[in-house]
């Protein structure tokens, strides 16, 4: 199918952005790579697509002192090469090649797959894990949301009518921290049907699942367990998956045991 | 704020400027507009990769960029890089090892294996496989696929 009519502005500055994303009808487009589809689907008909990728602003990649900050507009894949990420964030780095195809991975963007919060996505994972800190920007000003206060719902998020998600800031992660990024998918690239963006710091575990609830959630029982049999048992206090149309509910959560216990001596 | 924009790109070395509707994707640009159906049209939403094509040197979703987000761009399909050469290899091998039957997911198999040996020049099959994940078969099946390519990494293509 093709997109029903739309019209278009590409921005130069972050303020002609926000101001243009005050308009009824008005939509981000960044990489496009989840919203283009929705648009040839027309299961989402805006009446301007406001395209951001020329908001300079937004780019780059770099390390200021402890924090790795991501502009929202930071490519998967060069999320994937980046020399910072892998030195400083493994984790997110473990995560790239299973976002996607190749092609996909060059155009969609960090920003929007947080700011789209898709339950089975990878990066709202990672972002719980590390407790990441999201930056939004209105044209009242910037606000800073923790991750674990970001996803608020099935495809919903703390942005406000007219804010953009404009960088993500992730503690960088130390020497002695570990991290495991595991996903099942029936074929690479898919959708998982269930993954685990694991991270522990001095003794303290972060568990983020993803495919796993309405959105990426913690297993905080699990994380706090002294041992693997009983961080298994703990998960099914933490997770109740919604079956899908091939995973019952009892499949996945067994999964999630699978995926936890080849994490768990990486931890 | 339109809904239609003059669009200026270059494709496969040519600088082209059209006036077009906003809500116009990147390869029915191509197909339509410039007559360059070597791109093709399959599922729409990113799934099948029949669509394939290179922009500003990386390969991406024709279905899933506007063609107005590629203004400024240098676009490159698979008549472009037949024409040039740069394919030949792996046209052979494809050819050699019967990798293709309808054809249709021929020029987006090419465009994301040649995108694998620039990246990757020594793949392994599972390598292989994996860069090829989002793209569409229907015929062969992709053991033949991956012969061809492999044939080209063991130099005989």
């Amino acid at each position: 199918m093709k997109a029903a009519s739309f019209a278009y502005a590409k921005p130069r500055a972050l303020a002609e952005a926000l101001e243009l994303l005050a308009r009824p009808g008005a939509k981000v487009l960044a990489g496009g790579q989840s919203l283009i589809p929705s648009l040839n689907m027309r299961l989402s008909a805006p009446e301007l697509l406001v395209d951001i990728t020329g908001l300079e602003e937004l780019r780059g990649i770099r390390l200021d002192k402890d924090t790795v900050r991501i502009g929202a507009l930071a490519t998967h894949a060069e999320v994937g090469r980046s020399e910072v990420v892998k030195k400083h964030l493994p984790l997110l780095a473990e995560a790239v090649p299973h976002i996607a195809h190749p092609a996909i991975r060059n155009r969609g963007t960090i920003g929007g797959s947080l700011a789209l919060a898709d339950p089975a996505a990878e990066y709202p994972a990672c972002a719980l894990a590390l407790d990441a800190t999201l930056v939004a920007t209105g044209r009242k000003g910037e606000r800073r949301i923790k991750a674990s206060d970001f996803f608020t719902g099935l495809f919903e998020t703390a942005l406000k009518e007219g804010e953009l998600l404009t960088a993500i800031e992730f503690k960088a992660q130390k020497k002695d921290d570990k991290s495991a990024f595991l996903e099942l998918a029936r074929r690479h690239g898919d959708y998982a049907i269930i993954g685990l963006a694991a991270f522990a710091s001095n003794g303290t575990r972060r568990l983020a699942y993803f495919g796993a609830a309405d959105r990426a959630v913690l297993a905080p029982n699990a994380a706090k367990a002294k041992d693997l049999e009983s961080a298994k048992a703990a998960l099914e206090k933490d997770l109740q998956p919604p079956a899908d149309l091939y995973h019952a509910s009892q499949t996945k959560l067994h999964l999630a045991k699978v995926l936890l216990e080849r994490a768990w001596t990486r931890l | 704020m339109d809904e239609t924009l003059d669009t200026t790109l270059n494709v496969n070395g040519t600088q082209v400027t059209r006036r077009i509707a906003a809500r116009m994707n990147l390869v029915d640009f191509l197909r339509d507009e410039l007559d360059l159906t070597g791109s093709h049209v399959g599922c729409e939403h990113g799934v099948c990769g029949a669509c394939t094509v290179r922009v500003d040197g990386e390969i991406v979703r024709g279905c899933l960029m506007l063609a107005v987000q590629a203004n400024g761009c240098k676009v490159e399909t698979i008549e472009g890089l037949s024409d040039s050469g740069e394919l030949k290899k792996l046209q052979k091998a494809f050819h050699d090892k019967n990798a293709l039957q309808c054809g249709f997911c021929t020029p987006g198999m090419l465009l994301a294996a040649q995108d694998l040996l620039k990246h990757n020049p020594k793949p392994d099959r599972e390598q292989i496989r994996a860069h090829l994940s989002g793209n569409y078969c229907r015929c062969t099946g992709y053991q033949a696929i991956v012969d061809a390519i492999e044939e080209v990494v063991h130099g005989k293509g």
